[in-house]
């Protein structure tokens, strides 16, 4: 593992007027490293994934950022051309709604393919065939290329989305409830594909979720949330383990009941 | 009750400020070639949608001593070519000629001459939907920031979802273009056998939108590319029949339905260029090529 | 032997000579005068000069006749014509406080300063096809009251803003942009904005004004007032250091009072939907102060979800001009594009039919 964090996060606060949607958050994320967010619904942690990955404007504190050149800017110093590119190569956004990250009007591999082009590949034959190679990654039979996402059952649109992010090679992906818009059986084999990708391409990801099952199997470092605040930091296992936090305890023993 | 007071106009109908603001965006879009400059359109006395840019940036350009031709579907006869030729002889009584070689201005809509276009000569075209991108996101805003950030990745989504639908780039007219290896231009509705015509053409190319209030150019010698990809390269369509007036072939054709029996037959869409070679002595066959009708005139024969 | 389609001039000339015969009609019956239509069909007139933008009841008059009863047609010529006429100054805002008042009413107070006025309505009328319309019978004259001349008739919006529980109407200095002279640019401020809806289709926002009731971008209104009357339009003469009058105009003016909203800075209270259309024009005005307010869905922290608070969407095809220009070219010949797709049509078939013949039973089977 590399020795400098791929991106950190200093005293980040989103206010919206008066209300605080997440205050006083600080945090490194290292390469090859799953960090999960965890808290329930209202505690910030959309919020705050919406801040690091520039979709929405922060209010104040700092997010850095490596670049493949080892540059180490603030997100705010880059132009939004420096911004959108990023976006569509270096990282990855997983929408909870498959419909959200999807072109729904055009075929699967036209959404696998979308990124490369918009890269300048400009040879058909070798998009459709990195489509359809990353289409059987994600376990989508390749002979379903031409097909329509509108066709595919709720599992495949997420898993059609997972490709369509990383056909670029992506360093950094962000994770907005993979998995919560999908039945609990098609959950796990979503869950399993994840956590194979996730090491096979050394990615760092960011996942939000308020499912902490998920972030047990998923990260190696988890960061609890409440009231827009950072209650509780620390490797996931010694979280769950060992929380020392009282609405750490809370959340976690709520999980042990079920 | 008072009588009204009736109008009288301006030479080529615009008042000269109007012009000027019109002028000044064409010199702008000239400076950016294929950059969708936008102007203050104006209320012309022809519809939305009929010419009422190409109309403008015609007035604003012409002077007494030009002269000017109006093509619609490649013919100067038709019905709105012949409008607007007649409005700009009525209000700035200019020359007029069919002659492309004549011309000084050409006006056109959905066609370029067969002719090779020459240096000074200036062909404006009328466009209905100047942005490229429309079809492929609607909003104005967000076409604007992917122009600026040359985010043309969805043109080619669009390209490979004809080839993966139909085995081919299925768009045949208002074929996007990339101009001078920056922005993504529409052609206006040229068939794509056009387009390669707009590459390093020497005229000076005006497009000129009034509904949507934007004016585009290529200066002469501009580098214009039709988007494709490496293994799907860009092609015009070809006609496999000859003209049958002027037996001219390599040219873009009208198809003629001759009876209700299947009669077919191809003439040039381009009226002077087939009416040139007419009186150069080139003469087609003039007979039905395809269908019932051809049978019965070959049993004539 | 075929022969190129020729003679388009002489169609053209033919089929404007048929229908300037079709629009005078049995020549034995008498000629409208333009006096008969701005007299008698006085609301298509006033329409013809809203969606025209050029307040001059004669020229409309004459535009209605011209274009035999085609409104839409009408306001593409007063616009046509509009557009070529100079611009000499700006005018100055019309005060509608100042209104000789005809018609005022509010939905949201019994009785109001200056009291209500129904005035020439069709609001109560029952809708009965009435005989006497096929001929020519006497009409009685106006009742007509006495003019208090120091009546006052403040704008409802105006008292509710007195005891701050409506938004602020923000004076401003700024000269109003013009987008008959200038491109939009989107986002655009509420001066364009307004000026869109007022030249825009009565139709159409008459349209997206209900949808705003039923649901689709709710903005929960009361019409205020709704006050129709001539206002005075008053030009600054530099060399004169002074206000000069140079004529009257009718107008319809709307205040919509709407959803209230409050933040951590300002308390609750209502907002504002604005209307305001030449002549008398109540539909369009009140139609046109939802769409006004439906479209500040930003200002106030709603979500966009409906057509109606769609910007672009609504600026963009309310005015009818545009939309029946454009949607009539599609009968203007497209033989050159046809003709590519019907190429590209025939080769697709073609390379079906061989990709069928070239299939065995069995694949072709599954």
């Amino acid at each position: 593992m590399n020795s400098d964090p791929i991106l950190s996060v200093r005293k980040l606060e989103k206010r919206y007027g008066n209300f605080i949607g997440c205050t006083d958050i600080s945090f490194d994320v290292w390469p090859g490293e799953v960090v999960a967010i965890v808290g329930e619904s209202g505690s910030g942690k959309t919020t705050l994934l919406n801040c690091i990955s520039t979709r929405m404007e922060r209010s104040s504190g700092e997010i850095r950022y490596r670049m493949r050149d080892r540059r180490y800017p603030d997100l705010a110093e880059l132009s939004e051309a420096e911004l959108r590119f990023l976006m569509r190569t270096d990282w990855g956004f997983v929408h909870q709604n498959p419909a959200d990250g999807l072109r729904m009007q055009v075929s699967a591999g036209a959404n696998v393919g979308e990124r490369l082009m918009a890269i300048g590949d400009r040879n058909y034959g070798e998009i459709r065939r990195r489509a359809s190679d990353w289409l059987e990654r994600v376990e989508i039979a390749a002979t379903r290329i031409d097909d329509m996402p509108v066709s595919f059952s709720g599992g495949m649109r997420q898993r059609l989305q997972i490709a369509r992010n990383l056909v670029t090679h992506p360093r950094l992906i962000f994770m907005d409830e993979p998995t919560g818009g999908l039945d609990v059986s098609v959950q796990a084999r979503v869950l399993d594909l994840l956590r194979m990708l996730v090491s096979d391409l050394s990615l760092s990801v960011i996942i939000v979720t308020h499912d902490l099952a998920v972030a047990r199997l998923l990260s190696q470092r988890m960061i609890v949330m409440k009231s827009g605040r950072i209650v509780e930091q620390g490797l996931t296992d010694r979280v769950m383990d060992d929380p020392s936090h009282p609405y750490t305890q809370l959340l976690v023993a709520s999980i042990l009941e079920n | 009750m008072k009588k009204p007071s009736l109008p009288a106009y301006n030479f080529a109908y615009l008042d000269e400020q109007t012009k000027r603001m019109i002028r000044r965006a064409i010199l702008k879009a000239i400076a950016i070639p294929g950059y969708q400059v936008p102007f203050a359109s104006r209320e012309m006395p022809m519809p939305y949608g009929w010419g009422t840019g190409g109309v403008q940036v015609t007035a604003s350009i012409l002077g007494p001593d030009d002269v000017l031709k109006v093509i619609d579907q490649g013919a100067d006869d038709t019905t709105n070519a012949v409008s607007i030729r007649d409005f700009f002889a009525k209000v700035a009584d200019v020359a007029t000629t069919t002659r492309t070689t004549d011309a000084t201005i050409i006006q056109t809509r959905h066609r370029i001459p067969e002719t090779p276009l020459t240096q000074g000569q200036i062909i404006v075209y009328q466009v209905p939907i100047p942005e490229p991108l429309r079809f492929l996101e609607p909003r104005e805003t967000e076409t604007r920031v992917m122009h600026a950030l040359e985010e043309y990745g969805l043109v080619h989504v669009k390209l490979y979802e004809d080839i993966a639908q139909h085995g081919h780039i299925a768009t045949t007219y208002a074929y996007p273009v990339k101009v001078e290896g920056r922005y993504v231009m529409d052609p206006s509705p040229i068939p794509k056998f056009d387009n390669p015509k707009m590459h390093r053409s020497p005229a000076l190319q005006l497009f000129g939108a009034g509904r949507e209030k934007r004016i585009y150019a290529l200066p002469p010698f501009t580098n214009v590319i039709s988007l494709d990809f490496e293994d799907h390269p860009f092609k015009v369509q070809r006609f496999e029949s000859r003209c049958a007036l002027c037996d001219a072939q390599d040219v873009y054709m009208d198809e003629v339905i001759t009876d209700d029996r299947g009669g077919r037959m191809f003439v040039c869409s381009d009226t002077d260029h087939c009416e040139t070679r007419r009186s150069e002595g080139y003469q087609g066959a003039g007979l039905p090529q395809h269908g019932a009708a051809k049978a019965d005139w070959e049993a004539a024969q | 032997m075929y022969v190129a389609v020729k003679g388009g001039e002489t169609a053209i000339s033919n089929a404007h000579r048929l229908m300037a015969d079709r629009r005078r009609g049995d020549r034995n019956v008498p000629a409208l005068s333009v006096e008969q239509i701005v007299n008698q069909l006085s609301l298509g007139v006033d329409r013809v000069m809203a969606e025209g933008s050029l307040y001059d009841p004669e020229l409309a008059a004459m535009a209605v006749r011209q274009a035999r009863g085609d409104l839409i047609e009408a306001i593409f010529l007063l616009r046509a014509y509009r557009t070529t006429l100079p611009r000499f100054s700006n005018a100055l805002p019309i005060d509608t406080n100042r209104m000789h008042i005809e018609r005022r009413v509010s939905a949201t107070f019994k009785d109001i300063p200056g009291g209500q006025l129904l005035g020439p309505t069709f609001d109560y009328t029952h809708r009965l096809i009435d005989p006497s319309m096929a001929g020519d019978e006497a009409v009685a004259d106006p009742v007509k009251r006495e003019r208090p001349t120091d009546e006052s008739c403040p704008r409802v919006t105006d008292l509710l803003d007195g005891q701050g529980l409506i938004e602020a109407d923000v004076p401003s200095n700024d000269d109003p942009g013009d987008l008959t002279r200038e491109a939009i640019a989107y986002p655009v401020g509420r001066d364009i904005r307004l000026q869109a809806l007022t030249r825009g289709d009565e139709g159409f926002l008459l349209a997206l004004g209900y949808s705003t009731q039923r649901g689709y971008g709710r903005t929960h209104p009361f019409v205020g007032e709704i006050r129709i009357g001539m206002v005075d339009v008053e030009v600054d003469v530099p060399e004169l250091g002074f206000a000069v009058c140079i004529g009257a105009i009718r107008v319809t003016e709307c205040q919509m009072v709407s959803q209230f909203k409050g933040s951590t800075d300002t308390p609750p209270r209502f907002t504002r939907g604005y209307g305001l259309v030449f002549g008398q024009s109540e539909r369009k005005a009140m139609a046109m102060s939802l769409v006004d307010r439906a479209l500040r869905s930003d200002e106030f922290n709603e979500q966009r979800l409906a057509p109606a608070q769609d910007e672009e969407f609504v600026l963009e095809h309310c005015d009818n001009v545009q939309a029946t220009g454009f949607v009539e070219h599609l009968k203007l010949p497209h033989y050159v594009d046809f003709q590519a797709e019907l190429e590209l049509l025939r080769t697709l078939r073609r390379e079906a039919e061989i990709a069928s013949a070239d299939t065995p039973m069995s694949e072709a089977a599954e």
